[in-house]
């Protein structure tokens, strides 16, 4: 902490001279040390994939999940606090029932992500609370408006996006999704290239065990969110895990 | 001096979570008289619910009436509320309104968790019993009477719940008009044979639909059948009984 900060990072509601938001920027890196989630938008749903990093042997297999639901029609894959995370969910769940029983339709997802990242804006103006330490893609399908899927940021900003990555490892994993043609493809064959993309910027060396999470939301589960079905996720992962070898192969050939 | 000056700096503004509470919040005047419901308004007539051996079935019409006109025709007062659970009910139809949202936001939040737990007929019904006792005891009824049916542990369910959350399970139920004139008829037919299957008990019902229609004055040959069985609910609406009015020339000295 010798010179970075100096004084103006001990409160959210401080700006440092130079125009900084310390608290905001630690938030940042707490979302950076959690595994990499990612959310991609293709032509008829979004797909989203989470490496879940696994700490210890001794934890249920499935526990502390991080891909969530909102409402029916809505998902949420974060990276990050993951009790943060929670309160996150929460407040989205909430707001997303408060707008059902007002207007007596599902919430419109840009609607959602404006309360939730004021929520989260909220927490970074004032000394008292401390910014949430939690990205987090949401998606949604409806017949209207179609697929749409945005990303919040602990500072509270959102952004629209086709494809997007938060976590350790979303640099890598942006690349990876830029090359992926994804307006033209269906979510049946975005989901194996999203296993696949959680399984290449996966790090061995410091990371050893994690779990794939996989879910989606569109035309191919009537418009509601869920964890993908067994036999898709093993399909995705073999392939994920198939193509990780082939690469491995050509790798080996290369020297 | 100094350091409560300084606390003052420290200190928050509003508190952030309560931005976020607008609606609900102190909204009527403490000096205005309690006013309650003294009379239900626009109301629906009976509800029939049958047990047969591998199902439950219930009945109520698709009419609304405003006191004893005959205002809307084609009213759903039966509620799907899962793949094993239905609800009908008679009585005041803003009330039904009212509780069927908060069952279908219930059903979301449930199923949000995604951890394979839901509301079974018995979890709702007892859930049912309580808020209606409780809107009782502080003198403030919803104006219904509920019957749920459903399928658990594999045998059919059936249980009634009015507006004073008198509660109980049965074989055979009906609501309103029809416990005086339908509920004989049920009683007798399921004794006259226990077993019936999915057909009979339709038929008794049917039958029993019709005489309310002959002889209750707020009901109409449209309605709507929920049969609950192990495969899940079948609501087949609008069911439209036949009746046969040759004899009814011969009533005279009611015009």
């Amino acid at each position: 902490m010798s010179s970075i900060g100096t004084g103006y990072d001990l409160s959210a509601s401080q700006f440092s001279p130079d125009g900084r938001v310390f608290q905001v920027e630690y938030a940042l890196k707490a979302v950076e040390n959690s595994g990499t989630a990612i959310g991609i938008r293709g032509k008829d749903g979004i797909v989203f994939g989470v490496e879940k990093l696994v700490t210890s042997k001794l934890y249920e297999t499935g526990a502390n999940k991080r891909i969530f639901n909102i409402d029916r029609h809505m998902g949420m894959a974060v990276a990050g606090l993951l009790a943060d995370a929670r309160q996150i969910v929460e407040t989205a769940r909430e707001e997303a029932s408060s707008y059902r029983s007002n207007y007596g339709s599902p919430i419109p997802l840009k609607h959602l992500t404006d309360k939730v990242s004021m929520y989260v804006h909220a927490h970074t103006l004032y000394s008292s609370v401390r910014p949430f330490g939690v990205s987090c893609l949401i998606g949604s399908y409806d017949a209207t408006d179609g697929p749409e899927m945005y990303v919040i940021d602990p500072s509270g900003v959102s952004f629209g996006y086709y494809g997007c990555a938060i976590g350790k490892a979303k640099q890598a994993a942006k690349t990876e999704i830029e090359k992926i043609k994804m307006k033209d493809m269906l979510c049946v064959d975005l989901v194996k290239e999203v296993a696949k993309i959680i399984y290449i910027v996966h790090d061995e060396v410091k990371d050893k065990n994690f779990e794939l999470e996989l879910s989606w939301v569109g035309e191919m589960t009537d418009g509601k969110h869920q964890l993908v079905p067994k036999n898709v996720f093993t399909d995705a992962e073999k392939y994920a895990k198939e193509s990780l070898e082939e690469s491995d192969d050509s790798d080996d050939e290369d020297l | 001096m100094e350091a409560s000056l300084q606390m003052e700096f420290w200190r928050n503004g509003p508190q952030p979570g309560a931005l976020y509470n607008f609606p609900g919040s102190q909204i009527w005047n403490q000096n205005e008289p309690t006013k309650r419901t003294l009379y239900p308004s626009v109301t629906g007539t009976s509800v029939l619910g049958l047990k047969f051996n591998d199902g439950v079935v219930i009945a109520g019409d698709k009419l609304g009436s405003y006191g004893s006109m005959a205002r809307f025709r084609d009213l759903s007062r039966v509620l799907k509320v899962n793949d094993q659970v239905v609800v009908g009910a008679s009585g005041d139809y803003a009330d039904y309104q009212f509780l069927s949202e908060i069952i279908e936001q219930r059903v979301i939040e449930e199923e949000c968790l995604n951890d394979g737990f839901g509301y079974t007929p018995s979890s709702l019904f007892s859930w049912l019993t309580r808020v209606m006792y409780n809107r009782r005891s502080n003198i403030n009824p919803l104006w219904n009477t509920y019957v749920v049916a459903g399928w658990e542990n594999n045998a059919p369910f059936l249980g009634y719940v009015d507006k004073i959350g008198t509660a109980y399970q049965a074989p055979t139920i009906s609501s309103g008009y029809g416990a005086y004139i339908a509920q004989p008829l049920l009683r007798d037919a399921l004794e006259k044979k226990p077993n019936m299957n999915v057909k009979d008990a339709i038929e008794t019902i049917d039958r029993c639909m019709k005489v309310l229609y002959y002889r209750d004055a707020r009901s109409l040959n449209k309605y709507e059948l929920a049969i609950v069985t192990k495969d899940g609910v079948e609501i087949r609406s609008p069911v439209t009984s036949q009746p046969n009015w040759e004899i009814a020339h011969l009533i005279k000295g009611y015009e």
